[in-house]
């Protein structure tokens, strides 16, 4: 048996979570006692081979299929491969685009798949340890059997490093017809304003409850001279334009001073915002995860506090 | 064309909870429409009311309690439901797998041209079944789609699918295909008092296994929750007490000190 891992690249470089998948599937090899093999798929696929080739990687298999991301392509290699080396255990970043082929990949190799995993033991059998009810609790999970199809969080595994002495290989895979195709990309959040530029960011989230209410949170930026950003559900209504997006899916920012008005802090908002060098958290719920990140903390009622602040700065 | 969503009832935790056992204590849950199946609805009233989709039919699986919510989907503009629950199902932690059992089973009978279905479940946050539905069913498919544009003449579903740092993929997908559905695709409705009253001379027709031709061998989970526990707390934070006069003040003084000032 052996352990295959799957790199993701996007518009001509190799993502991070790529290096972090690695480092997953040599903790899962090393518990099982295998090789772990490295799949590339589509691509500038050998100079991204070579990035790959990191410590505790066997092999590597390269499949030349197109620049961008195929999920049918990805699935199919991923499947003739799985199969020809008798990969129990497969390891994929648990990505956009990981979720766009990883289910389908289980379905197809008829094993179990356990996502968005942010830790993991392997004894007997694998457990797994994820989130449930929007981070509020973790729970294990046992999986039946010794195959299986396993996603891994961002961020939660170090990405791997130094210089490997893996094979690498062009592998001889078919790939059908898709019937999916990427004809483009967009970027969003142009505009008047990039927050990524910002010193000091206010940012509100959904305890600000209504829309009427973002005016209290502008009138707070400009007396502290700071930019307005936001979590992902203002967006998602419309309040605020895409552009003030802090997050996974929108801005990466790491400003000075990050104030958190109303956020609890789910895991996308706060791979947006870690790297802010003082962070600081309103919140009425005590347990909200931005309080495990914070640097400074107030435990209230945003519409107490904010204009007490606002009187502060006037 | 007809459009089958998927539609799941999630528990929510209130703020403060107790685990029992290797689940959250059922008083302290509350129980709702999937907030991302919501956007999944009403992008298929939306296609509906376009003249694309003749009919739409949602297939939730949960027990009786749950018609609570399905009749939520109705009153927005779905037209007939499907619930699908047998006791096999009861206590265990399904995978993925088994669920696309029953999706399978109710695509059989239904003959969709378009499934949709939410990115994930808020409480299990697995974001699986969709994918792998449209593998074992045979339709394309397409995640975390944000932008949706249905050509039923052409055969073809033109997406954005929102991927991380604010770029979008733009795909075009060949019907029929499952699409899972990311917030912020559209505006979902509220129901209106016409709609909740229409939803209530609506079917919601309850399947069990048998009806569905499976059996409990179909739906054995691979997956045991093992253990559920609150993470503990790496907040190295200074909380800042007091009333909101004081809390204020001393957050002010903070602010000046790292150079905050208008």
């Amino acid at each position: 048996m052996s352990v295959l891992v799957a790199a993701e690249h996007r518009r001509g470089a190799l993502r991070d979570v790529s290096y972090e998948a690695i480092s997953a599937g040599r903790e899962l090899a090393d518990a099982r006692g295998v090789d772990l093999h490295v799949a590339v798929i589509g691509g500038d696929v050998d100079g991204f081979a070579e990035d790959l080739n990191r410590d505790g990687v066997d092999a590597i298999h390269t499949v030349a299929d197109g620049e961008e991301f195929d999920h049918n392509a990805y699935q199919a290699a991923l499947s003739q491969l799985a199969d020809r080396i008798d990969a129990g255990s497969v390891v994929l970043p648990n990505s956009v685009n990981g979720l766009d082929y990883a289910p389908a990949l289980a379905e197809a190799l008829g094993v179990p798949i356990v996502t968005d995993a942010v830790g993991m033991a392997y004894d007997d059998g694998l457990t797994v340890t994820r989130e449930m009810y929007g981070s509020k609790v973790e729970t294990t999970v046992d999986v039946a059997g010794d195959r299986f199809v396993l996603t891994v969080r961002g961020g939660e595994w170090p990405p791997a490093e130094g210089v490997g002495d893996a094979t690498i290989e062009a592998a001889d895979v078919d790939i059908p017809e898709s019937g999916a195709r990427v004809t483009g990309f967009e970027e969003v959040g142009g505009g008047d304003v990039d927050i990524a530029d910002a010193e000091v960011l206010v940012s509100v989230g959904r305890g600000i409850e209504e829309e009427e209410n973002i005016e209290l949170i502008e009138d707070l930026a400009d007396a502290l001279g700071a930019t307005l950003s936001a979590s992902r559900p203002i967006v998602d209504n419309g309040w605020l334009p895409k552009n003030r997006q802090v997050g996974q899916s929108g801005k990466v920012v790491t400003p000075d001073v990050y104030i958190a008005v109303g956020i609890s802090g789910a895991v996308q908002h706060v791979a947006g915002m870690k790297g802010s060098d003082t962070i600081v958290a309103i919140n009425t719920d005590p347990n909200a995860p931005i309080f495990d990140i914070a640097d400074y903390g107030i435990v209230g009622d945003l519409f107490d506090v904010v204009p007490e602040l606002i009187d502060e700065f006037a | 064309m007809k459009v089958l969503v998927t539609v799941k009832e999630v528990a929510e935790a209130d703020d403060d909870f107790a685990i029992e056992g290797t689940d959250i204590a059922a008083s302290d849950l509350e129980y709702d429409l999937n907030e991302w199946d919501d956007y999944a609805v009403e992008a298929a009233v939306q296609l509906a009311e376009a003249g694309i989709a003749d009919e739409v039919v949602t297939v939730t699986v949960g027990r009786e309690r749950t018609e609570e919510t399905i009749r939520m989907a109705l009153a927005k503009g779905a037209d007939r439901a499907v619930r699908v629950w047998d006791e096999a199902l009861d206590g265990g932690f399904p995978d993925v797998a088994s669920k696309v059992a029953l999706f399978e089973a109710v695509v059989a009978e239904e003959e969709p041209d378009l499934v949709l279905g939410g990115v994930q479940a808020a409480d299990t946050g697995f974001g699986a079944t969709g994918v792998a539905l449209a593998e074992r069913i045979g339709f394309e498919h397409a995640a975390v789609v944000n932008d949706l544009d249905v050509d039923a003449d052409a055969g073809v579903a033109h997406v954005h699918r929102e991927l991380e740092g604010g770029v979008e993929e733009l795909t075009e997908v060949d019907l029929p295909a499952v699409l899972t559905v990311q917030t912020g695709l559209n505006e979902p409705r509220y129901a209106s008092l016409r709609g909740i009253r229409q939803a209530q001379r609506k079917e919601i027709a309850a399947k069990d296994l048998s009806d569905l031709g499976l059996t409990a061998d179909d739906v054995e989970s691979a997956l045991t929750v093992t253990s559920m526990y609150e993470p503990e707390s790496e907040s190295d934070a200074e909380m800042i007490e007091g009333d909101a006069g004081e809390s204020a003040d001393r957050l002010a003084e903070v602010l000046r000190e790292k150079g905050v000032s208008a």
